[in-house]
């Protein structure tokens, strides 16, 4: 059980590319943190420096209040779960299981214990003589977890654990590592790119960015409250419609927005096609696609004028017709002002 | 170069671990090279006393001599030879293994056990069956009409050597080839079979040129076969002669150099079997990163 | 096969069997000679039906050999050739094994040099650079040593390009997962790389086995001693002299016995072989 501090930390690679510039960030202890970003945006690199198999450039990475820049991974009492497993193919389940602890002189019975306490937990008993190749993708996922959970580590790092996964494994699985992170209440932190995932697992979501984070918060607030214009993007599904404010002016009741506000994101979810009768802007727009998802519709639409492409996700049998011109209501509550040119938040 | 995403950040171990291929490579590789470099511009006064530093004396002699030119003359009519029979018939062996099914497998291991034999056993062996005296072919060969001597007739000496250089490379050859084969997709036959090409069609349409990184891997690696692992075989039929006609560069070195004791001629003869060596690679080179492209 | 023509099938089979005939024949004649009496030559004609002195011959040359020819009994030249392939492609592994581990996992000065300076031994067969590696070897006393014998030999790029080869395979990942369980660079490769390259090894072993059997040119100059003859060389020194005085019989014996253990090698693991050999050559 740690706290991760990361202080002041940079990456930069030979040749002069910088992969992470000036990052601070602290996990605390018992928190599961997801690092979320698109490919390249250095959250495996950050990662890889928290577990020592990338050196660190500038500044300090501390596990319970330790700097552990100069140590060896093995030294760092951290586990990790990687993408594609790394299970040692030649080695049983129950000797990948092992491994670890034997190279840390743990007493055979005490690794007997652990390996038979890890197996209960992620159902994985029947399996313990086999070798990895005999098992099908989502039994190698557990063993791979539970080759981290047997050595009780100081923290957990996943690095995109389920990304080999079909769909619906890859639901279940990530239910089952909330819920054993929430028993063993191990400090843990968990990259992906998956905005659904990173969503749904966190404690505290960190958006990445070329190498900066964008914001860092509860997943609803990163969601309801996005503090830039690549978080706004990221976060949500269908992503957030971005619409110059000089469009809405005039299409509707007064805008008072922000100094410097000249972008306005609209989540689809909150554009309705009745007029909600509280403050907000009328859009009149054409149906390009009409998209039945179940739950809900994704209405494709042109806006009249600027020709500008948006979706609007409306209850399901909303009752409109593909090629149709019809008024839409965003209530100016629901408006994100956004500055375009510092692509931060204005209010 | 390649290496690992992660490194281990050991800064001795590497080191130590290369010692050993380091230290054979210099003593036995590097600094002998370089030995025949420096004694290739060097000659030897007749009693060993004294080595004086000639320039390109060494070469300039070795391509006015008669017999070295005729040496490589004779390598290049031995090189070819080899290259072309051994490959044209482990081509066909390979091709005809391709269309069989269940019997492949005990064709292939009937034919691929000559690479074992070593080169002088393989001379041996085809010394024997061409002995002018008791062989069985020089006997079959006088029903035609034809009287074999291997020991006086030039011609038949090179006949005898190629023969025997390509016999013991057709295995190696056939390796490879059906290995090319396999991995022709099956279904660019069948299209071109439904497209209504015959199956000699088909070979020289589609699965010929398809081959063709295969072959022209073997090319030279046949070349260098024929030009360097074959002193076991000239060593035991014909050991050079008669007359030089079979007395090829890798032949010429060692006799030069072991037989007439002439060292600054045979490290000459040495550095420029290096050169050829080195274009041989390179060529090869090439030709692996082409192959990355396919 | 996609149509189903008989004349062509037939002629398949007719060109497979020819190549067979092509490539035992030799062998087979050979194989004849050993089985028949020294007399058995002299009506101008090899015999071309096995005769019965099959056993006599191969007990003669294994236990007493010709010793006219100044060669030991063929069971020490056997045993020798045996020492001397086993050193050779043991040798051959453990070196290439350690430096190509050197080369893909570490980084560290002068890497690339390394690289090259292995890379450039396939550039220099013993052949090309006969005389001066001779000069070396007799400089250093190896002339007439096993030790002679077999460690010019052991350099070899092929098979470190082999290991690089496969090594880059071996995903980054578990070299991490093994370094966040505590091993280190010795014990990575002890528990985990060398037990991964275990076919490898093994198709590599059967590759270097033959070449290191099969050798002639070298053990012919660096031994005199006949204790030290291999099967491959001694054949030679048998052959020159049966062709003035002919024991046929003798020398094919010799022949068989020197041609049986790779060639048996060859066909017992054929799948090891060819893994070997189409991927040490890529």
């Amino acid at each position: 059980m740690a706290s991760i501090d990361i202080s002041a930390v940079k990456k930069i690679y030979a040749g002069n590319v910088t992969a992470i510039h000036n990052l601070d960030l602290t996990i605390p202890d018992g928190e599961l943190v997801v690092l979320v970003g698109p490919s390249g945006c250095g959250k495996s690199t950050l990662l890889r420096m928290i577990a020592g198999l990338e050196t660190i450039t500038e500044g300090t990475v501390s596990i319970d209040e330790q700097v552990v820049n100069k140590k060896e991974p093995a030294e760092r009492d951290i586990a990790m779960v990687f993408q594609n497993y790394a299970l040692y193919p030649h080695m049983s389940v129950r000797g990948n299981l092992e491994y670890g602890l034997k190279n840390r002189g743990t007493p055979r019975d005490e690794i007997d214990r652990r390996v038979a306490e890890a197996a209960r937990i992620l159902e994985i008993e029947p399996f313990l003589d086999r070798r990895p190749r005999q098992l099908s993708g989502g039994q190698r996922q557990r063993v791979a977890m539970g080759r981290a959970i047997v050595r009780k580590p100081k923290a957990f790092l996943f690095d995109e654990p389920l990304s080999n996964l079909d769909a619906k494994l890859r639901g279940q699985m990530r239910i089952e590592i909330k819920r054993l992170q929430r028993s063993l209440k191990t400090t843990s932190v968990y990259v992906t790119h998956d905005q659904l995932e990173a969503m749904t697992l966190a404690d505290r979501l960190v958006v990445m960015n070329a190498g900066r984070i964008e914001q860092v918060g509860a997943p609803i607030e990163l969601y309801e409250r996005p503090a830039t214009l690549f978080v706004a993007g990221f976060i949500g599904s269908p992503p957030m419609n971005l619409i110059e404010v000089d469009y809405l002016r005039g299409r509707g009741d007064d805008l008072k927005l922000p100094e410097g506000t000249d972008l306005c994101g609209v989540r689809p979810d909150t554009i309705q096609v009745a007029d909600p009768g509280e403050p907000s802007v009328r859009l009149d727009a054409t149906i390009e696609l009409y998209e039945p998802i179940g739950g809900e519709s994704h209405l494709h639409l042109r806006l009249e004028g600027s020709g500008q492409l948006i979706v609007a996700a409306v209850p399901a049998r909303t009752a409109v017709v593909e090629g149709a011109t019809i008024p839409l209501f965003v209530r100016i509550a629901d408006l994100h002002p956004f500055n375009r040119d510092s692509g931060r938040r204005t209010d | 170069m390649q290496t690992k995403r992660t490194i281990f950040p050991n800064k001795v171990l590497p080191y130590l671990l290369l010692v050993p291929q380091l230290a054979v490579t210099l003593v036995f590789f590097i600094w002998p090279a370089l030995q025949a470099v420096k004694s290739s511009f060097e000659r030897e006064d007749p009693f060993g006393f004294k080595t004086t530093f000639v320039w390109f004396e060494n070469y300039r002699r070795l391509f006015a001599d008669p017999n070295y030119l005729g040496s490589l003359s004779k390598t290049a009519v031995f090189a070819t030879s080899v290259t072309v029979l051994a490959m044209s018939v482990s081509l066909l062996l390979a091709v005809a293994v391709s269309r069989v099914l269940r019997t492949s497998r005990l064709y292939t291991t009937l034919l691929v056990w000559p690479y074992a034999v070593a080169p002088v056993v393989v001379g041996v062996l085809w010394w024997f069956m061409f002995n002018p005296t008791i062989g069985i072919a020089p006997y079959i060969l006088r029903g035609f009409g034809v009287d074999w001597n291997h020991r006086v007739d030039g011609v038949d000496a090179m006949l005898l050597v190629v023969m025997a250089a390509s016999w013991k490379q057709i295995s190696y050859n056939f390796l490879f080839f059906v290995a090319g084969l396999q991995s022709i997709p099956q279904s660019l036959i069948e299209a071109a079979a439904i497209d209504g090409a015959g199956p000699f069609k088909r070979f020289w349409t589609i699965v010929f040129p398809l081959l063709s990184p295969t072959t022209f891997f073997l090319l030279i690696i046949n070349i260098n076969y024929a030009m360097f692992d074959t002193f076991g075989i000239i060593d035991a039929t014909t050991q050079g002669g008669p007359a030089q006609a079979t007395n090829v560069l890798v032949y010429k070195v060692y006799s030069d150099g072991f037989l007439g004791l002439n060292i600054g001629s045979s490290s000459a003869q040495s550095v420029i079997l290096m050169i050829v060596v080195i274009a041989l690679t390179a060529v090869q080179f090439r030709y692996v990163e082409r192959r990355v492209q396919y | 096969m996609i149509e189903n023509r008989p004349i062509l099938a037939v002629l398949t089979h007719l060109v497979l069997i020819l190549g067979v005939v092509i490539v035992v024949f030799p062998v087979y004649l050979a194989f004849v000679a050993s089985t028949h009496g020294g007399g058995d030559f002299l009506r101008g004609l090899v015999p071309l039906l096995p005769g019965p002195n099959l056993f006599a011959n191969y007990e003669f040359m294994l236990t007493e050999g010709l010793t006219t020819a100044g060669a030991p009994p063929l069971w020490i030249m056997l045993l020798n050739s045996l020492i001397i392939a086993l050193v050779i492609a043991t040798g051959k592994i453990f070196i290439s094994i350690l430096s190509a581990y050197a080369i893909v996992f570490f980084k560290f000065p002068f890497r690339m040099l390394a690289f090259w300076v292995i890379f450039i031994t396939l550039m220099l067969p013993v052949e090309v650079r006969i005389m001066p590696t001779f000069k070396v070897v007799a400089d250093l006393g190896l002339l007439n040593s096993y030790a002679g014998l077999t460690i010019p030999l052991i350099a070899s790029a092929t098979a470190t390009f082999l290991f690089r080869q496969f090594f880059l395979t071996v995903p980054d990942e578990l070299m991490e997962a093994a370094r966040v369980d505590g091993a280190g660079p010795m014990k990575f490769f002890r528990d985990i790389l060398l037990p991964l390259s275990r076919t490898n090894i093994a198709a590599l072993f059967v590759i270097l086995f033959i070449y290191g059997w099969v050798q002639y040119l070298w053990p012919l100059l660096v031994t005199t001693d006949s204790r030290y003859y291999t099967i491959v060389m001694g054949i030679k020194r048998l052959a020159a002299t049966a062709d003035a005085e002919p024991q046929w019989h003798l020398v094919m014996t010799a022949v068989m016995l020197a041609m049986l253990p790779p060639v048996l090698v060859v066909i017992l693991m054929q799948r090891l072989f060819v893994k070997g050999l189409v991927e040490t050559e890529k």
